[in-house]
């Protein structure tokens, strides 16, 4: 076990020292989309409106903050493994040495949760400077961490499964932006019809925001929620080992 | 007595209906350089992948000093680096950085890596660039770091795929002593090429792959020898070279004493390896 979390640094090693030499600029430009949002919607559109019985500035920054953790943690982790595959071909040298899938896969999403959670608690800095509602709970932490976790996985995942850069820039555009606006983060699934519900129920997104939203506001912790965001992080892992088996065929 | 390195059996490797391997029988035997020639896309790349664990054969097997590289895929990963034909540095590093992600892979302790890393620069004389960034350096330089990396674990078996594409002359050179260096100071060489002269004065043995399969295999003289020592090219109408091998000079001479006049442009020299690959393959390399 303790070899796996060896090998599991080692991989992850590399990307911190890229984030090392870059961070200014990473943090950077992670930030401006989610800042523009708060701005944009919390602040401009928002004033005045208030929604389930809280201030719509109040309601959007969970939202916002769940936006962050999972498009800073995707891209965070499929960008890089992308790079590594296509341009670099250094992933070969991590296939190659004897380091196990599983711990090449974890620690390839670790450095999508480390800049996810960078970026998701500078916009909670700024959220809290804000909204005097907020509050940050040890619960609450962890659900970010989860959520880190799980979007970094999905990133994984995204990356061995499209070869191209045209590809991956098709899923984002019409699956990763239409999930950060979509998935619960500026408004309340309640209002919507039972159908688009259902759909927007089935992605990852909507639980993180849905539980982030309850601990930030006090409310009644969606806690079913949570365990279907666990068995998101799982799913997406095995199906990252599926596919890299498969790969090396 | 000569000791198996890499044995392959029967090795076999389909993509959808094209056989990109076929009933590769080959051994390599520990001490050696082992060149294996063949013109683009005749299956040496994927040999190379399958025999380092990233491809899987279809059938067949290849087993690294007695190792099965699928069962045994952990420990015969010990056992071998790899340079691949493309660069496989993170070019977000330095070269020092590279050479401590491959030994931190490989599980060596911190003291370890340092004293290995610094022997090995040392080694290939990048001591000074081993702070820049992989992308500062020159291509010649950039291979050497490629291989410095790969032989961080001390491995006993090195694969080199195409080691010298797009180096010039004096860098390639450079490399060709890199290789013998390593190879005199114990490390068995498999090294795939499409440039014959490469393997002309590297490979104590060479073994010839087309379409999949293995058409030679023999030292370069020998192979030379079942050809023909002596190579007479003749221009016929300007168009086309024609070339004939003869065992010795006598006959080269006595052939060309009585070609037609019409016949222009005469050499008479040593065969060498490009022959025999051309005959063989019955192409020019590298122009499929």
């Amino acid at each position: 076990m303790s070899d796996a979390l060896k090998d599991v640094y080692s991989i992850l090693w590399v990307d911190l020292r890229n984030l090392r030499r870059h961070w200014r600029s990473l943090v950077a430009t992670s930030l401006v989309q989610p800042l523009l949002y708060l701005v944009a919607f919390g602040y401009g559109l928002g004033k005045g409106i208030s929604l389930e019985g809280v201030s719509y500035l109040a309601f959007v920054i969970p939202g916002i903050i769940a936006l962050t953790s999972f498009s800073t943690s995707f891209s965070g982790a499929a960008s890089k493994l992308q790079v590594d595959r296509f341009f670099y071909k250094s992933f070969d040298e991590c296939l190659m040495s004897p380091v196990s899938l599983y711990s090449i896969i974890v620690g390839k999403a670790l450095i999508g949760v480390i800049r996810g959670l960078i970026s998701s608690f500078a916009i909670l800095l700024v959220g809290l400077a804000l909204s005097p509602m907020f509050i940050i709970s040890p619960l609450f932490v962890l659900v970010l961490l989860v959520s880190c976790f799980v979007f970094a996985l999905f990133g994984v995942l995204v990356a061995f499964v499209i070869d191209s850069h045209q590809g991956m820039s098709t899923f984002n555009s019409l699956v990763i932006l239409p999930m950060t606006f979509l998935c619960g983060t500026f408004f309340s699934l309640s209002q919507l019809p039972a159908a688009a519900k259902a759909v927007l129920y089935v992605l990852p997104l909507t639980h993180s925001s849905e539980c982030l939203r309850a601990t930030a506001l006090a409310q009644p912790f969606p806690f079913w929620s949570f365990c279907v965001l666990f068995a998101f992080g799982l799913a997406f892992f095995l199906a990252s080992v599926f596919v890299l088996k498969k790969k090396s065929v | 007595m000569l000791k198996e390195c890499i044995v392959t059996e029967k090795l076999t490797k389909c993509y959808g209906n094209v056989k990109a391997v076929q009933d590769l029988d080959l051994t390599v035997y520990s001490g050696e350089i082992f060149g294996f020639l063949g013109p683009n896309g005749a299956g040496k790349t994927t040999t190379i992948r399958i025999m380092t664990t990233l491809t899987k054969p279809t059938s067949g097997r290849v087993r690294i000093n007695g190792l099965d590289v699928v069962k045994d895929t952990e420990k015969v990963k010990k056992m071998f680096g790899v340079v691949q034909q493309h660069l496989s540095l993170d070019r977000d590093l330095t070269v020092r950085e590279n050479m401590e992600f491959h030994a931190r892979l490989h599980h060596l302790s911190s003291s370890e890596r340092k004293r290995r890393i610094n022997e090995l620069l040392d080694y290939v004389e990048l001591t000074e660039h081993a702070d820049k960034m992989v992308d500062t350096l020159s291509g010649g330089m950039k291979k050497r770091a490629a291989i410095v990396s790969s032989l961080v674990h001390e491995p006993e078996v090195l694969f080199l795929d195409e080691p010298t594409v797009g180096l010039d002359a004096q860098a390639r050179r450079r490399l060709w002593d890199l290789v013998r260096r390593l190879n005199s100071d114990g490390t068995t060489i498999f090294l795939t090429t499409h440039y014959i002269e490469e393997a002309e004065a590297l490979c104590g043995r060479v073994g010839i792959i087309h379409q999949g399969r293995l058409i030679a295999l023999d030292n370069p003289l020998e192979l030379r020898r079942k050809l023909g020592l002596i190579t007479v090219e003749t221009l016929v109408d300007n168009k086309e070279t024609h070339y004939k091998f003869f065992a010795d000079r006598a006959a080269a001479t006595k052939y060309v004493q009585n070609l037609p006049p019409d016949v222009k442009t005469i050499i008479i020299r040593d065969s060498n390896l490009e022959d025999v690959f051309v005959e063989l393959t019955g192409q020019k390399v590298g122009d499929v």
